[in-house]
């Protein structure tokens, strides 16, 4: 199964689950505070995710690791690479 | 993982002649190079530099797809210095794009061990003693080099770049859940065999194809380990990241998410 039709069954999936519990079709009669809850249940979630996505991204943006002392090595490397090659004859 | 690695600690006698350089080993770095001039002396000289410490076996396979700059001139006074045993010059007329090139490479390669890195110097050659000893560890197939995990980073990234990258890394990790946290980076080591056949079942380009290496290897079961990276964005040269690479990531990323 493609990873496009994993989503697709789990969002069909509670999907329906969800239609039928807000239009009442197995005939159970939910008190109305739980009704009032689910009905608009899909909006939050989607909300809920998009927060979940930013804040992640969001932190690991804030977080995420210069290598300051990565760069200054190479610089220093480098120098000392074009010495030695130059030394051995390259032409560069 | 962690409870894994933890088991292994205590027999660390047991471990150590693994991790010394076996004589049969030998790693074939494959340097697909265009218009490198500047870079490539640089990136062989700290090659040869790392694997003269460590003392692995190696050689360096230099593919260069005709620059106009004139890298092959280079690299030709680098077979000279160095012996032709260890660089190997294997060019090919035009630009051909990444995977035939590391096919081409690869049937030159007398390596069991394929490591393949850019050649631009935001891979650093002193990660591939790390990779080598990682690889050893659980005996992985792929070992892969990630810049979001432990001390892994970036330098020369503006904040612009930084949120396109961990964006794109969030909803690939969303939607692929491949098992890596590294998809678009291109510092690996690959069992010979097993690049072999990633190369065979891949099919797209750029980006999107080392992104679809990982992927290709979740199907065949093959094990992937990680080793955290410092990336160091180009010093000489053009960065490479503009609105074409951003487009072509998604296309790549949904054909993906669609096919497999």
């Amino acid at each position: 199964m493609t990873k496009l039709a994993q989503w697709l069954w789990a969002l069909a999936l509670l999907g329906s689950a969800w239609a039928a519990l807000t239009v009442g079709a197995l005939g159970l009669e939910l008190p109305s505070p739980c009704r009032e809850v689910l009905w608009p249940l899909p909006a939050y979630l989607l909300v809920a995710a998009g927060c979940y996505a930013l804040g992640t991204v969001g932190y690991r943006v804030a977080t995420f690791h210069d290598c300051e002392d990565a760069a200054l090595e190479l610089q220093n490397q480098i120098q000392e690479a074009r010495a030695d090659l130059a030394r051995r004859g390259l032409r560069f | 993982m962690a409870s894994m690695e933890a088991g292994v600690t205590p027999a660390k006698s047991r471990r150590e002649p693994e991790g010394r350089p076996s004589a049969r080993d030998k790693y074939s770095v494959l340097l697909p190079t265009y218009n490198e001039r500047e870079n490539l002396p640089l990136i062989v000289w700290l090659l040869v530099k790392c694997f003269s410490e460590s003392g692995f076996n190696y050689e360096i396979i230099i593919i260069d797809d005709g620059s106009p700059d004139g890298t092959r001139d280079v690299a030709e006074q680098l077979e000279k210095i160095y012996g032709s045993d260890k660089i190997l010059l294997r060019p090919r007329e035009k630009k051909l794009g990444l995977g035939t090139a590391y096919i081409h490479g690869m049937k030159h390669a007398t390596g069991n061990y394929i490591i393949i890195m850019d050649a631009d110097l935001s891979h650093h050659p002193k990660f591939i003693p790390e990779f080598i000893r990682k690889q050893k560890e659980s005996n992985f197939d792929i070992v892969s080099g990630t810049r979001y995990k432990g001390n892994g980073g970036v330098y020369g990234w503006d904040l612009k770049r930084k949120i396109i990258s961990r964006g794109a890394n969030f909803v690939t990790q969303i939607l692929l859940r491949p098992g890596a946290s590294d998809l678009t980076g291109s510092f690996r080591l690959y069992k010979k065999e097993v690049l072999q056949k990633l190369i065979e079942k891949c099919v797209s380009k750029g980006y999107v194809f080392q992104m679809e290496m990982i992927i290709r290897a979740r199907q065949l079961n093959y094990t992937i380990g990680e080793v955290p990276i410092s990336f160091v964005d180009r010093v000489y040269g053009e960065s490479k990241l503009g609105g074409n690479e951003i487009v072509s990531f998604l296309k790549g990323l949904l054909t993906l998410f669609a096919t497999t």
